[in-house]
């Protein structure tokens, strides 16, 4: 899917990518009750970088998520955020710190539109209390209209401009999906974790959605996490891939090194690859 | 004129937020606000005051405070008749101790000592949702209730149980006729109503409505559950506090316990839910519906001539009522509002199909 792209901005975003170690997760264990969700997992995230997790259903992609942005707490292992040790955090910690996520089954506030729905992405940013609120006059009016010129820029960048009205509950299915992911930008996060961004959607959805990711990756540096089912997207638009299977690492490493692993092929590619 | 809004461009995103942006909304708000303060002080009756308007803008109010706290939030409450007894309670013993303390200060401290009341029952929200919730602030009825009956602190050792204000007056204005009371009411309603809009449609709203759609999402992006949901009881207990002072200073004039019992709690969440939850303007219409419509059902017969005993007339009415009340939710399960906003989609359109 990156075949049309330029040669030379292939380069150059794979220049900037190649920066620091953002975040770093050792030995990371998860268990629930006797379930053992993560087993003893390390990997670390670069700054600028697309990176991947794949593995089969079950194989505690989407807990590992959790675990990067506080949803769960692991029993064992070091999260270590910007060269700093985490603590026990809770999700909104985990969101003042630049982190923000998107979900597998589509977690938008169905009861509000979808502009409402991106400006919640502002939240943190939105320093306005209850009372300058209540009376939306001189500086709770004039934050509303600032952080709206920025939500106008995710919609634009987005390409959903004519929905923005609309209570996303009656949107389809794929610009669902594509709002979830605005809601996330709007924050303006450094380090953007994306669970299944393009499960569900047909080819042209996936397309803009790759699209769209490479976009945020290129334009604004940001950090992406992905966890995707699709091996031709996530071979084309990765830095480096890990491999789950049940809630162990057995691969690790560039999308060739990935595709060309025993264990990796035996759990999950198949052997026809 | 037709409901049209070709040609009304926004140029600025001040003029895209405003609470109505539609220029016909905004023309038939403010007639509506002219026949409200100009026109019905001048043509009401006395029992068109006592009996009707001022009953329906107090409980409009209480309304509108418990539609934060259970459309905008999600948490659902029982204890609302309670949180207006705590209001109407506390403002009396602020009036009565304490030397000169005018109307509205007692009125304002009242609904902040219900603030306090409603967020230290709003607690264990942090720990439970929905039903459970709501047979928690059940507890807040009761202990209420039992409050103001066994504890003659409260109630300024008045020996009937009963006490009552008289003499009020607003910056030197008595606030004793009809009018008067309407006019006091109607000026309050209309500014808790436009401060409790500014509140949904900013950051704080946004963050009730996040918490109601999807608690785990909203603490992703960065919303504190506890903070979220705390700052909706107090609010909603706010303005439920005032209500109550209203209903007891304004509407009662000398009232006991059983003014705010379970029946108020249960009748407040039924406004809330036929009027629409999550609206504004549906607290509005659930309190015409629940406090108008009987009053209207009651003078049909009278009004066609049927000849009626006032028994069979009240039998009926009742069970008319309690028919519309069903019909409504099965046609519309999110309220009257709903159904206004699909009337107000049709209309722009019509009578063109498309």
């Amino acid at each position: 899917m990156m075949n049309d792209m330029p040669q030379a901005v292939q380069e150059q975003s794979a220049a900037r990518r190649t920066g620091d170690v953002v975040l770093d997760l050792q030995n990371i264990s998860l268990s629930f009750g006797g379930v053992k969700a993560l087993t003893d997992i390390s990997f670390d995230v670069r700054e600028h970088e697309i990176r991947s997790i794949i593995g089969p259903n079950g194989a505690g992609k989407s807990s590992m998520l959790n675990v990067i942005n506080g949803v769960y707490h692991p029993q064992q292992g070091r999260i270590l955020f910007r060269g700093e040790e985490r603590r026990r955090m809770e999700p909104h910690m985990a969101a003042a710190q630049g982190i923000a996520r998107t979900f597998q089954n589509i977690a938008l506030f169905k009861g509000m539109s979808v502009l409402d729905n991106i400006m919640t992405g502002r939240n943190l940013k939105m320093k306005c209390g209850l009372l300058a609120n209540a009376l939306y006059w001189g500086r709770a009016r004039k934050e509303e209209i600032e952080h709206r010129v920025k939500v106008e820029e995710v919609i634009d960048f987005l390409e959903i401009q004519d929905i923005r009205k609309t209570p996303v509950g009656a949107l389809p299915y794929g610009l669902q999906k594509r709002v979830e992911l605005g809601r996330a930008l709007a924050a303006e996060p450094s380090l953007l974790l994306l669970d299944e961004p393009m499960a569900g959607m047909n080819v042209e959805e996936k397309q803009d959605m790759c699209r769209f990711i490479l976009d945020v990756n290129d334009q604004f540096g940001t950090t992406i996490v992905l966890i995707e089912h699709d091996m031709g997207v996530v071979m084309d638009i990765s830095d480096r891939v890990v491999v789950l299977d049940y809630g162990k690492k057995i691969g690790d490493g560039v999308p060739e090194e990935v595709r060309a692993n025993e264990d990796v092929i035996r759990a999950y590619l198949g052997t026809s690859h | 004129m037709l409901y049209r809004e070709n040609g009304q461009f926004k140029t600025s995103y001040a003029a895209d937020q405003q609470i109505f942006p539609i220029a016909q909304d905004r023309l038939a708000i403010g007639l509506l606000l002219l026949v409200a303060f100009v026109v019905m002080p001048m043509a009401g009756s006395e029992y068109l005051f006592r009996a009707v308007l001022i009953p329906f803008l107090i409980l409009a109010l209480a309304a509108l405070g418990l539609n934060i706290l259970v459309g905008y939030c999600g948490q659902i409450s029982l204890g609302t008749g309670a949180f207006m007894a705590v209001g109407a309670y506390a403002a009396y013993n602020f009036l009565v101790r304490i030397d000169g303390m005018p109307l509205i200060g007692a009125m304002l401290l009242g609904g902040l000592t219900a603030t306090v009341v409603g967020v230290l029952f709003g607690v264990p929200s942090l720990r439970i949702k929905g039903l459970y919730l709501a047979v928690a602030t059940l507890a807040a009825q009761f202990f209420t209730d039992w409050a103001f009956l066994r504890i003659s602190w409260f109630t300024n050792n008045s020996t009937s149980g009963s006490v009552s204000v008289a003499g009020l007056n607003v910056f030197g204005m008595p606030i004793e006729s009809p009018v008067a009371k309407y006019l006091f009411c109607l000026t309050v309603v209309c500014v808790f109503a436009l401060a409790a809009k500014n509140l949904t449609r900013t950051a704080t709203g946004r963050q009730w409505m996040a918490i109601r759609d999807m608690d785990v999402a909203a603490a992703v992006i960065g919303i504190r559950p506890v903070y979220a949901k705390l700052t909706a009881f107090a609010v909603s207990s706010f303005i439920v506090g005032v209500a109550g002072v209203l209903w007891a200073f304004v509407h009662l004039g000398a009232w006991e316990p059983a003014a705010f019992s379970i029946d108020r709690s249960f009748q407040l969440l039924f406004m809330v839910i036929i009027g629409g939850l999550g609206s504004i303007m549906g607290a509005f219409f659930g309190a015409a519906f629940i406090v108008v419509l009987p009053i209207i059902l009651d003078q049909v017969p009278h009004l066609l001539g049927i000849p009626l005993s006032t028994a069979t007339t009240s039998h009926l009415v009742h069970m008319i009522f309690g028919a519309l009340i069903v019909f409504f939710l099965i046609v519309e399960p999110h309220g009257l509002a709903k159904l206004w906003s699909i009337g107000k989609q049709k209309l722009r359109l019509w009578p063109f199909p498309h």
